[in-house]
């Protein structure tokens, strides 16, 4: 990099948030640049493209207030970067990384460029250490192993907040007392839902553990951009140079995509579906696949991404890039929502890709995947005669219908609705095995024999009634 | 004479360069001082539009441009199998030994290794002409597989010198007359199809041991089948489970734009697995070609070109070889991506109007044929490629374009994930070309019933689904019992013989001969419950059979006993009907 840093005043147009300049031998592809304007001020720009008679500036703040004749541009450095150290944990920062908690900046131990780079697949980890969360929807069903990323699909109204929050309170690896360390990554989200997130921060006692980047919704757009690779980059650092369990939130990558588009638009791209750009996935891609474990490193990083589904629509190109990328979904429901169910996870779309690492004896508990998936089929069976119901009416039942019917109704109301507990995996299996006395035992044929006669008590005569007969 | 040009334009992977006269379409050029990676992808006057397989920040207008003279090839020789590359065949383990655990720019590394040692068996003599693809000698490459050296393609002549004894893949171990040397290893142009004497009708089944391909969609050896699903409805697990248990010699598994955890899985994973066909370990008949989603989008493009290069490399040799691309939809957005960045003209949802020409070049590289060289072998490659479309839409243009060209379509549902049917392939939207061709094989190996037992269960299937649409308008009361039979029978097909889980010791692959005795029992099931209902037996009789259980469970049986167990099952069936329906006479 050259010392030299010269100002020089070559702007010739400003289209929303890009501004070109003359010819573009003098910097490198991807560099920051100052950009100072006559009043004093300085924003950031980064280059996004390079050719000899013009570069191609996006500006990382407001645009108002720049014009072509005064407005000039100085290189700052070559490669976008933030500067990392552990005394991070615990403070404030914007999007681009600069404190706004009202201390003073924190001295760096390194400083990273924020776009990562690949992690070699030769040297990940295999993600295998369950991570207890406490909801029985996810523990029992879609479990969370450390490494993993794993989204939450949210709708507009539904808790996906407090359900983040919930699972940053009670997350625990078993048989370890390690504490997750949190980066918190707000792009775009309003001051509301960023105050809800720091007050659970102070109430549960995590707030010293939280590194926090805001980029709130009257932020400027771009700089939302950079918000999660500035955390990414910090959690990395925390993960594989001081071993930490880092948990990442992102919320809410809906509106980071919104951002990606309002670039690809100004950049004049050929727009993909829904008018987000083509390369979408791979910039995603660049997100999620930070997440973790590296070989001979005791640190990882988790990443709970949370997305809002513009009309609940789980095709919308944001949630099905998303869920191509991620090793799985935890989907929220209106219906259940609405039915007054807390937390509203329906288990049926939502999955998890690393749940056969996590789970099973030595983890969890041997009958875990087997009984997991009867009570999937049980309650998609139940699900299924309910739509029936709607049609036929129930007297068009078979004995066994009705079973399935009042299955489905007993496991929502009594796993799914949990409230705001804290459930050992235990009690959710055993809770399981209770739920299926509802069914009769011959229909229980995706457990082997083996596991059935070890853990399920059938109901002992016809007289004996269990409650949920 | 090197051609030597300079940056005049960057934007993210595509970079101009000019001053590049002389360059050739396709040739592979180092960019910048940091010499990354590209490949040439159009020519104007003497300008170069290159794209690059590496990240291009930092990179400066006017840095030098370097043309190598020769299109992206591959290393071909002893030493592949058990490897792990990036798209443009970088071993990893290399590249990890050189920039550590993250993936670093312009690493140059070889792809097989330059030191170790291969004992080689010479198998022609001086004097001798060999011609394209014929083989000059023999390298145990692994305890399982004779790695056959052949002379390239695009070589012949007469040997002047043979040497034996052991030798590096470099080391000349032939000279032919004229001077030409031969080695271990030799390189191919990966967009170039390798060539071979003759394609042949694809006969006998590609066997995978999951009962939905094999028994309803099977598709040949040397066939090729896509994969479409929404995601969640478990693309990968079938490309993993056909990788694990398919009957072929060799696999080339290509993880393109897909999960690294993944593939982690697949590396902690394959090592400790056997080889369904020979008993060795997995890892030692597979060569993986990983390009994950969040590596340079470019090298992806390049990787199942790779992969299917290294594939026609072992078929060459006679070998069964399978390619699985996971997935074939990242690749062409890969292709769209780069499409856009030279502002061509987009086709239909942005992709390039090319991109059916290119996946049915893609395709059309499977096959059965019959080697070059005067040896004749036959050799296959298999193709299972992956389709994610965008909100499970099969109307998009990557699946429409795919079902164009292949024999056999599995198509998932995300609706039968949800209820954890694995694997999800829906019955009524799947099919596959390769019946007619396999039907033979079938009916002389396994059983002369095959074909009518598979059609016997279609048609019931198919009654199975129209009654389940009336079902849903009237409710199961108003159906007639022998109706009902059916549904039975329809749910027994579903639960108990297609759904088959791939991670289960005894049932996670299922012999052709066990599958054919399950399907006849069930059949027989139903056949038995048919003419008990004629007899007056209701419904709830035939469900509620003791042996019932049995017969739900046949997936269950260890596989050193299922045809004893079978039978005996059958007996005991063929006995309680019996005793179904009987009119009692009262005293």
């Amino acid at each position: 990099m050259s010392l030299v840093t010269r100002e020089e005043k070559t702007v010739q147009y400003i289209s929303g948030p890009l501004l070109f300049i003359e010819g573009g031998e003098r910097f490198a592809y991807g560099s920051i640049l100052d950009i100072l304007l006559p009043n004093g001020e300085v924003r950031s720009g980064q280059l996004l493209e390079v050719s000899k008679t013009h570069a191609v500036v996006q500006v990382l703040e407001r645009t108002t207030g720049l014009d072509v004749a005064s407005t000039a541009i100085r290189l700052r450095e070559e490669v976008a970067r933030i500067g990392v150290s552990k005394e991070m944990i615990g403070r404030i920062f914007n999007g681009s990384g600069k404190p706004i908690d009202g201390q003073p900046d924190v001295i760096p131990e390194a400083r990273l460029p924020i776009i990562g780079q690949a992690i070699n697949p030769v040297r990940r980890d295999r993600p295998n250490d369950f991570i207890q969360t406490g909801i029985s929807s996810i523990d029992g069903f879609n479990t969370l192993v450390r490494g993993q990323k794993l989204p939450l699909f949210s709708g507009s109204g539904l808790p996906a907040n407090e359900i983040a929050a919930q699972i940053l309170a009670q997350a625990k690896v078993r048989g370890e007392e390690e504490q997750f360390v949190i980066v918190f990554a707000a792009m775009g989200i309003t001051q509301r839902e960023a105050a809800f997130f720091l007050q659970s921060f102070e109430e549960t006692g995590a707030k010293g553990n939280v590194v926090t980047f805001l980029n709130l919704a009257n932020d400027p757009t771009i700089e939302r951009l950079l918000t999660p690779r500035s955390a990414l980059t910090v959690a990395e650092h925390l993960a594989f140079v001081h071993d930490f369990q880092v948990l990442v939130i992102l919320t809410d990558m809906t509106n980071y995509c919104e951002a990606l588009r309002e670039i690809g638009t100004a950049r004049e791209e050929i727009p993909g579906r829904r008018g987000y750009p083509g390369y979408m996935y791979t910039d995603l891609a660049t997100l999620y696949e930070r997440a973790g474990r590296v070989k001979g490193k005791k640190g990882s990083i988790t990443q709970i991404p949370i997305l809002t589904m513009p009309d609940d629509d789980i095709t919308h190109p944001i949630a099905d890039l998303t869920g191509y990328i991620t090793e799985g979904q935890i989907v929220l429901s209106r219906a259940l929502h609405r039915s007054g169910i807390y937390p509203p996870i329906d288990v049926l779309p939502s999955l998890s890709r690393l749940m056969n690492n996590g789970i099973g004896e030595g983890r969890t508990r041997e009958d875990h995947r087997e009984l997991s998936n009867q009570l999937y089929a049980c309650y998609a069976e139940g699900r299924d005669v309910r739509r029936l119901v709607a049609i036929v009416g129930e007297d068009a039942l078979t004995d066994l219908d009705r079973k399935y019917l009042k299955f489905a109704e007993a496991f929502e109301g009594r796993m799914l609705n949990q409230g705001n507990t804290d459930r050992s995996i235990d009690e959710t299996l055993n809770l399981g095995w209770e739920l299926l006395q509802i069914i009769p035992q011959a229909e229980l044929r995706r457990v082997s024999k083996k596991v059935l006669s070890k853990y399920f008590t059938p109901v002992l005569s016809e007289g004996t009634k269990s409650p949920y007969y | 004479m090197s051609i030597q040009g300079k940056i005049i334009k960057i934007s993210g992977p595509a970079v101009i360069a000019d001053g590049m006269t002389g360059a050739r379409m396709f040739d592979i050029v180092h960019v910048g001082k940091a010499t990354l990676i590209g490949e040439i992808i159009r020519l104007d006057g003497d300008t170069a539009f290159i794209q690059v397989y590496e990240d291009t920040s930092g990179l400066y207008l006017g840095e030098p441009v370097e043309s190598l003279g020769s299109p992206l090839t591959v290393e071909l020789g002893p030493g592949l199998l058990s490897s792990i590359f990036d798209g443009i065949q970088r071993p990893l383990e290399s590249v990890a030994a050189q920039t550590g655990d993250f993936i670093a720019r312009g690493v140059h590394t070889e792809a097989l290794d330059h030191q170790k040692k291969w004992p080689f068996t010479p198998s022609v003599k001086v004097g001798e002409r060999v011609g394209p693809g014929e083989t000059i000698g023999t390298v145990q490459e692994t305890e399982q597989l004779v790695h056959r050296i052949l002379v390239p393609p695009d070589t012949q002549g007469k040997i002047k010198e043979i040497r034996s004894g052991s030798f590096t893949v470099t080391e000349t171990v032939a000279t032919l007359e004229g001077g030409k040397t031969l080695a271990l290893s030799h390189r191919w142009p990966v967009k170039l199809a390798r060539p071979y004497k003759q394609k042949l009708e694809p006969k006998e089944p590609f066997v995978t041991g999951q009962r939905i391909f094999d028994c309803l969609f099977p598709i040949a050896m040397g066939g090729n089948a896509s994969i479409p699903g929404g995601f969640g409805s478990g693309k990968t697990v079938a490309e993993q489970t056909l990788a694990k248990f398919a009957n072929a010699d060799v696999i080339v598994y290509v993880g393109c734009g897909e999960r690294g955890n993944e593939m982690t899985e697949v590396l902690t994973e394959f090592p400790h697995l056997d080889d369904p066909k020979t008993g060795g370990a997995l890892m030692n008949r597979t060569i993986l070609v990983v390009n994950t989603s969040n590596m340079p989008v470019a090298a992806r493009e390049a990787s199942v070109y790779t992969g299917m290069t290294l594939a026609e490399y072992y078929r060459d040799m006679g070998y069964d070889v399978a390619l699985m691309a996971d997935s074939t939809s990242r690749w062409a957005e890969a292709l769209r991506e780069i499409s856009s960045r030279l502002e061509e003209m987009p086709g239909e949802e942005g992709f390039p109007t090319y991109l059916s020409t290119r996946l049915a070049n893609f395709y059309e590289r499977s096959g059965r044929v019959i080697t070059q060289g005067k040896e004749e072998r036959i050799g296959s490659v298999t193709v299972v490629g992956a389709v994610s479309p965008p909100g499970g839409d099969f109307s998009e243009p990557v699946t429409q374009s795919s079902m164009r060209i292949i024999g056999a379509l599995w198509a998932l549902d995300s609706n039968l994930a949800y209820r954890r049917h694995f694997p999800s392939v829906n019955w009524n939207r799947s099919y596959t070309l390769y019946d007619g061709l396999l039907k033979k094989w079938y009916e002389d190996n396994i059983s002369p019933e095959w074909t009518r037992n598979r059609k016997r269960m279609f048609e019931l299937i198919q009654k199975d689904t129209q009654l389940q649409e009336i079902v849903q308008l009237v409710g199961p009361d108003a159906l007639q019992d022998s109706e009902r039979l059916i549904l039975e029978f329809g749910r027994m097909i579903r639960e108990d013989f297609l759904q088959q889980n791939a991670f289960s010791p005894v049932d996670g692959s299922c012999p052709l001969k066990k599958q054919h005795l399950m399907l006849s029992t069930l059949l027989q099931f139903y056949a038995l419950g048919e003419a008990a209902i004629q007899r007056g037996a209701h419904i709830e009789e035939i469900t509620e059979l003791p042996m019932k259980e049995a017969v739900d469970r046949m997936k269950e049986i260890p596989l050193h006993e299922y045809e004893t167990k079978i039978t005996s099952i059958r007996e005991e069936m063929e006995k309680q009907f019996r005793a179904l329906g009987r009119v009692q006479v009262v005293s």
